[in-house]
């Protein structure tokens, strides 16, 4: 019953939970971003590309990656990256990939496909007389993409993309079932180990709710200001 | 790469005493799609609702209508189905906690209420951008031929609205099939955790992680397909045309 709810353990550990563990998820989810946001805008330059095999392979591995569930690809990864390790050192044997890299590569891939679909929508949102006004000026294509295109639709795309960015901060959420001291992670070993379960999710579903509720509120107030820009 | 390929693994008989590994990956699907079904069925029915009441003119209902939504939006899914399977039990009265514990499916049926309360959330966003694009003139007319305001929904605006939305519930069909995934972790044998038994007791893990990503792609593109389907028998002409309504994400 809620009587026997125990506030003592959460006393005890909170510094813990959130100086190590939502510390962890937060640099995760900030790295995570910073790669899946250029690579997405590489994938979805490919995507717009002309050429149509370069277009054919981001196509194809951004519906690939979009269609299998994360956790699927955490596991592919934990299970891949020692062999890829092995392969580009030239080693015989699997190489040892720490937790953290093989979620941050994780993420990184698998984040970078959906980045790439709201980089391709802010991409087409641009008038095609601007890319066509930037090659008459004489601006080659990655003149154009890095002084017209990309400038704004990273501006009206700047709502969607933060929003994908608090998917991506609760998705961190799933490392902690490769035993990855996340918030998530190490809240699971405080609970085991004290056998103190529902304090210590009570805590983290708190703690994530006020930072999301933020975080989203923050955005809807953002998506006004932007809206007006266009 | 020193790995021991092996793709006759899955004619080889599980430890499990179930069958070979094949049929335990089948085991895992049918969890999967039966997890999913039902939560999918929870939350199409209470995200209608949900959607519904954030576009009621009562301030207070569309209020705490969006109250439920921002709740089940802003916690990950895993902790809340940690919130469903270890926390629900204890927090109710001690003698239908104690029940809860006894049910043999208990987490089957805690993986398909909280995927399906997650989802209901994103489906009633979904329900009131529908609602919400429709010209407000059908509104006041079904008000000003004498039909009462739920009258309205339920003949005019609702038929309307999901038929907008087809295209949006698709994503969600395939989000919440990718989501069930996540009950692995409180212990339901779907697909995810099938394969990763298969690693455990045959080490075969990239046969046992490739069959399952092709099943995956397989249910994926089998929905998409019947959505397909169901948007063109549903289309009512000259009125909708696939896409036509800017949905926004949130």
């Amino acid at each position: 019953m809620l009587g026997s709810f125990d506030f003592d353990v959460i006393q005890r550990t909170w510094q813990h939970l959130i100086f190590e563990g939502l510390l962890f998820t937060v640099k995760l989810t900030l790295v995570a971003m910073l790669g899946g946001v250029i690579l997405g805008t590489v994938l979805a330059m490919m995507r717009l590309s002309s050429n149509r095999l370069i277009s054919f392979v981001a196509t194809t591995y951004v519906n690939l990656i979009r269609s299998v569930p994360l956790l699927l690809v955490i596991f592919w990864f934990y299970f891949l990256a020692p062999y890829i390790g092995a392969w580009i050192i030239g080693a015989h044997e699997p190489v040892q990939v720490g937790a953290f890299s093989s979620c941050l590569i994780t993420f990184i891939l698998f984040e970078a496909a959906y980045y790439c679909e709201i980089m391709r929508s802010g991409i087409q949102s641009i008038p095609r007389g601007q890319i066509s006004a930037g090659y008459a000026i004489g601006m080659n294509y990655w003149q154009t993409m890095a002084y017209i295109v990309l400038p704004q639709a990273f501006r009206n795309m700047i709502p969607i993309l933060l929003t994908q960015t608090i998917v991506l901060f609760q998705d961190v959420s799933l490392v902690s079932v490769l035993g990855i001291p996340d918030f998530v992670g190490s809240a699971n070993a405080v609970a085991h180990r004290d056998g103190r379960l529902v304090e210590m999710y009570t805590f983290v579903a708190v703690i994530y709710f006020i930072l999301c509720f933020s975080l989203s509120s923050l955005v809807k107030k953002l998506q006004q200001r932007v809206a007006i820009i266009r | 790469m020193n790995y021991n390929w092996n793709w006759q693994i899955f004619w080889e008989d599980a430890p499990d005493g179930t069958g070979t590994y094949l049929d335990s990956l089948i085991s895992g699907m049918q969890w999967t799609l039966a997890t999913a079904g039902a939560g999918w069925v929870i939350a199409l029915v209470l995200g209608a609702i949900i959607g519904t009441m954030r576009t009621a003119p009562n301030k207070w209902m569309a209020k705490s209508a969006n109250a439920y939504v921002e709740l089940f939006r802003n916690i990950p899914l895993l902790v809340q189905m940690f919130l469903w399977y270890f926390v629900m039990p204890e927090v109710v009265p001690t003698a239908l906690g104690d029940w809860l514990k006894s049910l043999p499916n208990m987490a089957f049926i805690t993986a398909a209420l909280s995927l399906g309360f997650f989802t209901s959330a994103r489906v009633a966003v979904q329900v009131s951008a529908g609602i919400n694009a429709l010209p407000r003139g059908q509104l006041m007319a079904g008000t000003a031929l004498g039909l009462t305001l739920p009258q309205t929904y339920r003949y005019v605006l609702l038929p309307m609205a999901f038929r907008i939305i087809i295209p949006s519930l698709t994503n969600e069909v395939a989000a919440i099939i990718k989501n069930s995934s996540v009950a692995s972790s409180i212990f339901v044998v779907e697909l995810m955790q099938s394969a990763r038994s298969m690693q455990e007791f045959s080490a075969q893990v990239f046969e046992a992680f490739t069959a399952v990503t092709l099943i995956y792609l397989g249910i994926s593109v089998i929905a998409i397909l019947l959505s397909n389907l169901l948007e063109r028998v549903t289309a009512v002409s000259g009125f909708i045309t696939s896409g036509s309504a800017k949905v926004k994400g949130n």
